[in-house]
C-alpha cells in the first residue's frame, strides 16, 4: 500500500495552500484512488495473470487418448472444483428427492447415517463444489467434500473405507477388499481421469474427436481434447478434457450443451501436485464420542429405506452421481432393473417403466414437489399416447401417462420420436 | 525532498491545523518519538478502563460458559451428539465439544464471529470519534499536540487492540470452560486426521488471530462513520445497523454476484484452518477483503476528519 502513503502526504502538502472547501474535497480523492486501484487490481490481475496459452508439441487426437491410456498416476493430491448446472432451480434440500424422484434412480437421502457416501454424494448434482482429492496407489485414497466449517471425508486405508462428516460428528465404516489391478480404475472416481474414460468410450462414428489447442489447468500444460457428437438431437454441445501434457492425466472437464450457454458440467482441479501425500492423510480413527455406524447396520437401518449398499453399489454410487450423470441416456444402466435402450450414440435414450400413473405422484416426490413437477414440464402428445416433458439443459425426460419414463440428452423432438418407436 | 520529510511536514501541519501551532507540533514529535506510544497508551487505558467495555467483555466471556453449560447438560445422560442430526443445526464444531473441550474455542469463536464480536467492536469503533465530540473533549485532544492523523490512527489502533482482547477474552473463556467440563487431548481435524492437543491449541491460537483480524473491516467501518457525527450513539447504532444489514444480504441468493465483496462473507473462513492440509483460498480472500476494507474507509475517515470542522 505504499504509493498510497505517498499520494496522502504530498496531496497533504500541496493542497494545504488551496481554498478550504476544495481542500476538503481533494481528500476524498484518497479513498476514492484506493477503491479504484482495488476495482482495477480485481479485474485486470487475472487477466495479466492469464499468460496465454502454453507452446506444446503439436499432438494427434490418437497420440493425446493413448497418452491418457498410458497415464499411470499413482500418487496425486489436489483440490477439485466441481460446477454442475443442469439449469434447475436451486431447490435447497428438495433437490435430492427431484434426483432420486425424476431419474428414478432412488439413490437414499433417507434417515440413514449422515455419513452414509450415497447421501452425500446426491449433493453434487447441482452447485459449485470443492473437493480435495489424495490419491497413493491403490490402497490409500482420500475424498474430501469441503463444506462450510465443516468437510465430508470418505476415505480408503487398505481394507478399511471411512466416511467422516465433520459436522454431525458421524462415521461410517465399511471394509474393501485389497485393491487388486483390475480395480485400480475404479478408484479415484471423481477425477477427470474418469470423466475422460466416460468421454471416450463414446469415440465412435457418431462422435468427432479433435486436439483443439492447449491451456494451462491448475498451473500445468495441457492439451484440449475436444469431443464433439456428429448427430444432432442431443443437447451435448461439446465436451472439452484438457489432459496434461506431462503424465497424461485428464485435468479438467467441460461439457457445454448444445443450446450454448455456460457448462453444464465442469469440473477441473485448481491445484494439483503428483508428489506422495502425507501417510497421515490416510489415517483415521473414530473421533471419540463420534456416531460409528457399521456397513452392516446401515443395511440393517437400510432395509426400512428400501436400498441397501454393499461396497460395490457405494462405488457405482460415486459413477453415477459425478460421471454417469451424463451418460445417464447413453448408457442407460439403470439402477435398479435394467432399462431397455432406444437408438444409438449421443442419441439413445433410457425407458423406464415405472408402472405406475405416469408423473409421479405426491406420495413419490413429497407434495410441494408435485405441484412443482407440474410447473417444469410441458405437455406432448404422439403417437404413443400424451405425456409430460421435464427439461434441464442437459437431461430431458419425457413421463407419459401410462407410466412409461423416457430419459436422454436428447432434445424433446427425440424424446417423442423413441415414444413413437417403443409403442 | 525525501518522502520521510513529507510525511512528516503533511503531518504536522494538518495536525496542528494553525500556523503557530505547527512549530510546535513538529518539536514536540522530534523531541519525544515515544509521544505517539504516550498518546496510544492513554487510549488504551481510557478505553479498556470503561465500564461499558468491560461488560462488553464479560458478555463475550459469558457466551462460551453459556454453550458449554448447555451442551454439557444435552449430552449429560449419555447422548452423544449436540449437532442435531444430520442437518447439524447449531455453530459450527458443536457436535465435537463433547469429544474434545478445544472444540468449545472454535464453537464459541463461530458463535460470536457472526454477531457478538462486531457488535461490540462497533460499539467502541462508533464511539471513538464521536464519543469524544459528544462529551466535547475531542478540541481538547486536537489542542494537545497530537494531530488528527495521528489521533485518528491512535484510535484505530486501540479499536484494532480491542477487537484482539474481544477475540482472546472469547477463546480464553472457552478453553477453561472447556478444560472444566470436557475432556482434551489429541483432536480430530475435519479432515479427519488426528493432530496433537498442543498443535491443536496453536490452531486455536491461530483461529483466534484471524478471527480478530477478520473485524478489521468493521473497525474501519466504525470509525469512519464516527467522523461523520457528533452522536455516539448514532454512529454506534449506525455501525451496528451496517452490521445487521450486510448479513442479511449476504443471504440472499439473488445477490451472490456482489455478496464476495462484503466484509463479513469470508468470515466463517476461520474453519478452514481445521482442515488438514489447511485450505488457503478463503483465508486468503478474507484478509484481502479487511485489508481492503481498513484502506476505504480509513482513508475516508482521515479525509472526512482532517478536514471536519471541529466545534465540539
Amino acid at each position: 500500500m505504499a504509493p498510497y502513503e505517498s499520494d496522502d502526504s504530498t496531496s497533504t502538502g500541496e493542497v494545504d495552500d488551496l481554498p478550504s472547501g476544495r481542500r476538503k474535497a481533494a481528500r476524498y480523492v484518497v479513498p476514492v484512488a484506493v477503491v479504484g486501484v482495488a476495482a482495477a487490481t480485481i479485474g485486470l490481475v487475472p487477466a495479466l495473470a492469464d499468460s496465454g496459452d502454453p507452446d506444446l508439441p503439436e499432438i494427434t487426437a490418437a497420440q493425446l487418448i493413448e497418452k491418457i491410456g498410458q497415464s499411470d498416476v499413482q500418487q496425486l493430491s489436489g483440490t477439485f472444483k466441481i460446477t454442475t448446472d443442469l439449469g434447475l432451480p436451486d431447490l435447497g434440500g428438495l433437490e435430492s428427492s427431484f434426483a432420486s424422484g425424476a431419474m428414478g434412480s432412488g439413490s437414499g437421502s433417507g434417515d440413514g447415517s449422515a455419513a452414509d457416501p450415497s447421501a452425500k454424494l446426491t449433493e453434487l448434482a447441482s452447485g459449485t463444489h470443492t473437493l480435495r482429492v489424495a490419491l497413493d496407489g491403490e490402497n490409500r485414497q482420500k475424498l474430501s467434500l469441503l463444506e462450510n466449517a465443516s468437510e465430508y471425508s470418505l476415505i480408503h486405508n487398505g481394507k478399511d473405507i471411512w466416511g467422516y462428516d465433520s459436522k454431525s460428528n458421524e462415521v461410517f465404516h465399511g471394509t474393501a477388499e485389497e485393491a487388486k489391478g483390475e480395480q485400480k480404475k475404479e478408484d479415484l472416481p471423481a477425477t477427470p481421469k474418469d470423466f475422460a474414460e466416460e468421454a471416450l468410450k463414446a469415440v465412435d462414428d457418431t462422435t468427432s474427436v479433435t486436439v483443439d489447442g492447449t491451456a494451462q489447468v491448475a498451473g500445468r500444460d495441457a492439451y484440449r481434447l475436444l469431443i464433439k457428437p456428429k448427430q444432432s438431437g442431443t443437447t451435448v454441445g461439446a465436451i472439452i478434457v484438457a489432459v496434461d501434457a506431462k503424465t497424461g492425466m485428464p485435468l479438467k472437464f467441460t461439457l457445454t450443451p448444445s443450446s450454448g450457454g455456460s457448462a453444464v458440467i465442469d469440473a477441473g482441479f485448481t491445484q494439483v501436485s503428483f508428489a506422495k501425500p502425507a501417510a497421515s492423510t490416510f489415517d483415521f480413527t473414530p473421533p471419540k464420542g463420534a456416531t460409528v455406524t457399521e456397513e452392516g447396520e446401515l443395511e440393517g437401518k437400510a432395509g426400512e429405506r428400501g436400498a441397501s449398499k454393499s461396497e460395490d453399489e457405494l462405488r457405482k454410487e460415486f459413477d453415477k452421481e459425478l460421471g454417469g450423470l451424463k451418460s445417464e441416456g447413453k448408457h442407460g444402466k439403470g439402477a435398479e432393473g435394467g432399462p431397455e435402450v432406444i437408438g444409438e450414440g449421443w442419441n439413445s435414450v433410457a425407458v423406464f417403466d415405472t408402472g405406475g400413473e405416469g408423473i409421479p405422484s405426491g406420495a413419490e416426490v413429497g407434495g410441494d414437489m408435485g405441484g412443482f413437477l407440474d410447473s417444469l414440464g410441458d405437455k406432448v402428445t404422439g403417437k404413443f399416447g400424451s405425456g409430460t416433458v421435464f427439461k434441464t439443459r442437459l437431461i430431458n425426460a419425457l413421463i407419459t401417462d401410462d407410466g412409461k419414463v423416457y430419459v436422454g440428452a436428447v432434445d424433446k423432438d427425440a424424446l417423442v420420436k423413441a415414444a413413437d418407436s417403443g409403442k | 525532498m525525501s518522502q520521510a520529510e513529507a510525511v512528516e511536514q503533511g503531518g504536522a501541519i494538518e495536525g496542528a491545523g494553525k500556523a503557530g501551532k505547527v512549530r510546535e507540533a513538529r518539536e514536540a514529535r522530534k523531541v519525544s518519538p515515544l509521544w505517539t506510544f504516550g498518546l496510544l497508551r492513554s487510549e488504551l487505558l481510557t478505553t479498556f478502563r470503561r465500564w461499558r467495555t468491560l461488560a462488553l467483555l464479560a458478555v463475550l466471556a459469558a457466551v462460551p460458559i453459556l454453550v458449554g453449560i448447555a451442551v454439557k447438560i444435552e449430552t449429560g445422560d449419555g447422548g452423544s451428539t449436540g449437532g442435531g442430526g444430520p442437518q447439524g443445526g447449531g455453530p459450527a464444531f458443536i457436535s465435537q465439544i463433547t469429544n474434545n473441550g478445544l472444540f468449545l474455542v472454535f464453537t464459541a469463536l463461530a458463535a460470536t464471529l457472526p454477531f457478538f464480536l462486531p457488535m461490540a467492536i462497533g460499539v467502541i469503533a462508533g464511539d471513538a470519534i464521536a464519543g469524544e465530540a459528544n462529551a466535547g473533549t475531542l478540541r481538547y485532544l486536537l489542542v494537545a499536540p497530537a494531530g488528527r492523523t495521528r489521533l485518528l490512527l491512535t484510535k484505530y489502533a486501540t479499536t484494532m487492540a480491542f477487537c484482539l482482547v474481544a477475540t482472546l477474552v472469547v477463546a480464553v473463556s472457552a478453553l477453561t470452560v472447556g478444560a472444566l467440563l470436557f475432556p482434551l487431548g489429541d483432536l480430530t481435524t475435519i479432515s479427519g486426521t488426528r493432530i496433537s492437543f498442543a498443535e491443536g491449541l496453536g490452531r486455536a491460537l491461530l483461529i483466534a488471530l484471524v478471527v480478530a483480524a477478520s473485524l478489521i473491516g468493521v473497525a474501519a467501518l466504525g470509525l469512519f462513520v464516527s467522523t461523520l457525527t457528533n452522536s455516539g450513539i448514532a454512529a454506534m447504532a449506525t455501525t451496528v445497523g451496517l452490521l445487521i444489514t450486510i448479513q442479511i444480504l449476504d443471504q440472499i441468493p439473488q445477490l451472490h454476484a456482489i455478496q464476495p465483496y462484503f466484509f463479513s462473507h469470508y468470515w466463517l473462513s476461520f474453519a478452514d484452518l481445521m482442515r488438514e492440509p489447511v485450505y488457503w483460498d478463503d483465508l486468503v480472500k478474507n484478509l484481502g477483503i479487511q485489508a481492503l476494507y481498513a484502506a476505504v474507509f480509513g482513508s475516508a475517515a482521515w479525509a472526512r476528519f482532517t478536514a471536519k470542522d471541529v466545534t465540539a
